[in-house]
C-alpha cells in the first residue's frame, strides 16, 4: 500500500510492522512524531506493546534494555541531546548485547539550541558497539527500521536507524507500506537465547574481573566482523520479498569516475542529481553514498574508493580538533593502498544550514581543480 | 499462632558482604518473603559486589545488574517485558543503595512512581556511599563524619526524607523496616507483594565498616535507632494512611544510639542534644500524622484543610 508519509511517521510503521512489544520514548523535536503515532498504534490496540512514557531518555534506554533482557522485542527513538542523555546506556545495550533498535533524528547539539540537522549525534556514539545505518529516503527508513531488527536479532547488537531532522524526518513523500503478513515472514518473532528467566537463576551484566572483561570485548568485534555479511544477507532476503534493497553502500556512476563524492543521509538525493547533470556534461564524477558506518564496510569501500583519482568526503559534522568524521574513516580505510588517492575533507551544513546543489557542483569542482588537499578541513559555506 | 521466618534460603553463603552487613541480612530476609518467582534488579551499589563477580552468583533468584541511576526504571522494563511475553506472575524488585535511590537515582524512580508501574522498590540504607569508601551522601544523618565530612566539618545538612518523598507520590505503599524486626519487614514485604502498582520499601541496613562500629552490635544498633526514634518502623497506604507498626515500649535517649558508633563520636552535648530535638519532633509529627484517618475526610481531596491541619501541629511542634 502507498502512502505519502513523512519520515517519522516511517519509522513508526516500521516499528509498527516489526510488532515491536516494548516501546520507551521521551519526547525531544524533531523525533515526536514517531512516539505519537506509535501511542496511537498502541492506543487503537493496532499494535500490541507496552509502551513506556519515561521521564528521560536515560530511563528509554534503560526500560529497552531491561525489557529486551527478558526476550521482548523493543524500539526507542530520539535525538540530539537525547540521545547524549542515553550515552551510558548505550555502552550498556552493546556491551549486554541485547537486539535494541532507535531510531535517532539527526540534530545538532547546542548550545545554541539548534533543532536543525547534522551528525554530532549519532556520530559521537561511534565507538560503543552499535551498527549504525544511515538513510536517504522515507522509504529506506521505513525499509530500514524493519530490517535493523532482524540484524539486531541475529548478530546481538544493537542497531541505530539514522534520519536526517526536518530534511526527512518532517517531509513527506510517497512510502510503500509492507503488508503485515509479509513483514512476520521476513521478521518472524524471535527466542533470545540467554535471557532474565525465573526458572534460570543467573545474573547479568555482573562485576567481571580482568580475567573475562577482555574476552567480552572481543566478542563485541567479532560479532561486528559478523554483522557485515548479516547486513547483506538481510538487505538481499528483503530484496526477493519486498523488490527493494539498498546495499552497504551504494556506488553511483562511479564506474570511470575520476572523482568519488562520498555522501550519507540526505546529501547523497541532492549529490546524486548533481552527478546525473555532470555526468551529461561528460564530467567523470560519481558518488558513494555510505549507508552502513558501523560496521565499516572496508572492503566495498576500498574496492570502489581506490579506483578514483580524487575523493570529496561530505561531512555534515566535525571532532573538533581534528576533521571531518566520515573523512577520517575513509583516510583509514584506505591507508597503506599503495596509489590510494587523495582524500579532500568538505566539511558542511553543520546545525542544518542547507546543502544545495550550488554547493555540490562547487565541491566537485574545486576537487577537480585542486592539486593536493592542504588543508584537513576545506569549509564550505562559512561566512567569516 | 507464632510466627515464623521462611526457611527457605534463597541466598546463599560464599557473598562477599563486610561481617555484619545490614545489606546482605536485609537481602535473605526479603527473599524468604518474596520467594523465587522474584526477579532482582540491581544498580550499582554494595549488593553489585556482595552477590559475586562473574561467574559466581549468591542468590538463587535471576539477577539483573544496570547502571547506578537505572534501578526503578530497569525493573519497569522487566516487568513490561515479562507481562507483554504472558508471564505476569514474577514480582519484580529495584534494591538499591540510599545513593542510587535518594540520590543519583531519584529521577527514575520518581518516574516510575508516578507512573505507578507494578514494582517493589526497596532502598537498603546505609547512609552513605559505602560501596566506594564511606562518602556522604543525601541519606547521611546531620553530624557523621564520612570520608567527605571529615570531624572537622562533619555532615551540615540533615537526612533527606526519602518516606515523605515517596508517599507524596501517592503510590500505593510505602513502608519502612529494619532487621532488629524481622517479622514486621516480611509481612510488609509479603504485603507489597500483594499490591498492584509501586511499592517503595526503605530499610534502615547498618554498615559495621561505615560506621565505625563493631559487627555484632549490627542488631541492637536497629533496634536502638527504632527505640530512639532515629528510624521509626511505619508505613503509609495510598499516600495518606499512616500506621505507626513498631511502638517502642521503653523510649530511648538518642545517646543510646550514637554512642555505639564512632561516626558521631566527635559530637558535643549540644550537637547531641540537637539530634534529640529533631527526633522528638519527627516522632511527634509522625504520631499526629498516624493519628489521623485522611481516608475518612468528607472527601478524599480536602488536601488543603489537612494541609493546614499539618502546618498547625508543626507550628505547635516549633514552639
Amino acid at each position: 500500500m502507498k502512502k505519502v508519509i513523512t519520515g517519522n511517521h516511517a519509522v513508526s510503521y516500521g516499528a509498527l510492522l516489526a510488532r515491536s512489544q516494548v516501546i520507551a520514548a521521551y519526547p525531544i523535536t524533531p523525533q515526536t512524531q514517531i512516539v505519537e503515532l506509535l501511542s496511537e498504534f498502541c492506543a487503537s490496540g493496532k499494535l500490541n506493546a507496552k509502551f513506556i512514557k519515561v521521564e528521560s531518555e536515560h530511563s528509554a534506554m534503560t526500560a529497552c534494555i531491561a525489557a529486551s533482557a527478558t526476550g521482548a522485542r523493543t524500539f526507542t527513538a530520539t535525538s540530539s541531546h537525547g540521545l547524549a542523555l542515553m550515552h551510558e546506556m548505550l555502552h550498556w545495550a552493546a556491551a549486554a548485547r541485547l537486539p535494541v533498535v532507535l531510531a535517532n533524528v539527526n540534530r545538532a547539539m547546542g548550545p545554541g539550541w539548534s533543532v536543525w540537522t547534522d551528525q554530532n549525534d549519532s556520530l559521537s556514539q561511534r565507538d560503543l558497539g552499535w551498527i549504525q545505518l544511515y538513510c536517504e529516503s522515507n522509504q529506506e527508513v521505513l525499509d530500514t527500521t524493519i530490517q535493523a531488527f532482524k540484524i539486531a536479532e541475529k548478530v546481538l547488537l544493537p542497531v541505530m536507524v539514522v534520519l536526517d531532522a526536518f530534511v526527512l524526518s518532517h517531509t513527506s513523500e510517497p512510502v510503500d507500506i509492507p503488508e503485515q503478513v509479509m513483514v512476520d515472514k521476513f521478521l518472524p518473532s524471535y527466542e533470545l537465547e540467554t535471557k532474565l528467566d525465573i526458572t534460570n537463576a543467573r545474573s547479568y551484566g555482573a562485576l567481571t574481573n580482568p580475567d573475562h572483561y577482555f574476552e567480552i570485548r572481543y566478542k563485541i568485534q567479532k560479532a561486528h566482523n559478523e554483522a557485515l555479511q548479516v547486513i547483506k544477507d538481510v538487505d538481499n532476503e528483503f530484496y526477493e520479498q519486498f523488490g527493494r534493497k539498498y546495499g552497504v553502500v551504494e556506488a553511483y556512476r562511479c564506474e570511470d569516475a575520476k572523482v568519488i563524492i562520498v555522501t550519507s543521509g540526505t546529501i547523497s538525493g541532492t549529490t546524486r542529481g548533481v552527478i546525473d547533470e555532470m555526468r551529461e556534461q561528460g564530467r567523470k564524477v560519481g558518488m558513494l553514498k555510505q549507508k552502513l558506518f558501523r560496521p565499516t564496510p572496508i572492503d566495498e569501500l576500498r574496492s570502489i574508493l581506490y579506483k578514483a583519482q580524487k575523493i570529496a568526503v561530505i561531512d555534515r559534522n566535525l571532532s573538533f580538533g581534528h576533521s571531518g568524521i566520515f573523512a577520517q574513516e575513509i583516510k583509514s580505510t584506505l591507508y597503506g593502498l599503495a596509489g590510494a588517492p587523495p582524500i579532500y575533507d568538505y566539511v558542511i551544513g553543520l546545525g542544518g544550514r542547507d546543502v544545495t546543489p550550488d554547493d555540490i557542483r562547487e565541491i566537485i569542482d574545486n576537487t577537480f581543480k585542486a592539486e593536493s588537499p592542504h588543508d584537513t578541513i576545506i569549509w564550505r559555506g562559512v561566512r567569516l | 499462632m507464632r510466627f515464623t521466618v521462611p526457611e527457605k534460603e534463597l541466598m546463599f553463603p560464599g557473598h562477599v558482604a563486610c561481617p555484619g552487613c545490614g545489606g546482605a541480612l536485609a537481602m535473605r530476609m526479603v527473599l524468604k518473603a518474596l520467594g523465587e518467582k522474584t526477579m532482582v534488579v540491581l544498580p550499582a551499589c554494595c549488593w553489585t559486589i556482595i552477590d559475586g563477580p562473574f561467574p559466581m552468583h549468591s542468590l538463587q533468584v535471576p539477577v539483573l545488574h544496570t547502571a547506578f541511576e537505572t534501578a526503578a526504571i530497569a525493573a519497569s522494563g522487566v516487568k513490561a517485558g515479562l507481562d507483554i511475553q504472558g508471564k505476569n506472575d514474577v514480582t519484580v524488585m529495584a534494591w538499591a543503595g540510599d545513593g542510587g535511590t535518594l540520590d543519583i537515582g531519584i529521577q527514575a524512580l520518581s518516574g516510575a512512581a508516578e507512573r505507578n508501574d507494578d514494582i517493589i522498590y526497596t532502598c537498603y540504607d546505609n547512609e552513605a556511599y559505602m560501596n566506594t569508601g564511606i562518602q556522604r551522601s543525601s541519606a547521611t544523618p546531620k553530624g557523621a563524619w564520612t570520608t567527605t565530612t571529615p570531624e572537622k566539618t562533619p555532615k551540615s545538612e540533615p537526612k533527606k526524607n526519602i518516606m515523605e518523598i515517596m508517599i507524596a507520590h501517592r503510590i500505593p505503599y510505602c513502608a519502612t523496616a529494619t532487621l532488629s524486626y524481622p517479622e514486621d519487614l516480611i509481612n510488609k514485604f509479603r504485603k507489597a507483594q500483594s499490591i498492584k502498582g509501586t511499592k517503595f520499601i526503605h530499610i534502615y541496613a547498618p554498615c559495621p565498616t561505615g560506621w565505625k562500629m563493631a559487627p555484632d552490635l549490627m542488631i541492637k544498633i536497629c533496634r536502638l535507632a527504632v527505640e530512639t526514634n532515629i528510624f521509626p518502623i511505619y508505613e503509609c497506604e495510598n499516600g495518606i494512611k499512616y500506621t505507626i507498626n513498631i511502638k517502642p515500649k521503653n523510649q530511648m535517649p538518642v545517646i543510646d544510639y550514637l554512642k555505639l558508633q564512632g561516626r558521631f563520636s566527635h559530637l558535643t552535648q549540644k550537637e547531641i542534644e540537637q539530634i534529640q530535638k529533631s527526633a522528638d519532633f519527627e516522632w511527634e509529627l509522625l504520631q499526629y500524622r498516624a493519628s489521623q484517618d485522611f481516608t475518612k475526610t468528607k472527601t478524599y481531596n480536602h488536601k488543603l484543610k489537612n494541609n493546614q491541619k499539618l502546618i498547625k501541629c508543626i507550628t505547635k511542634c516549633n514552639d
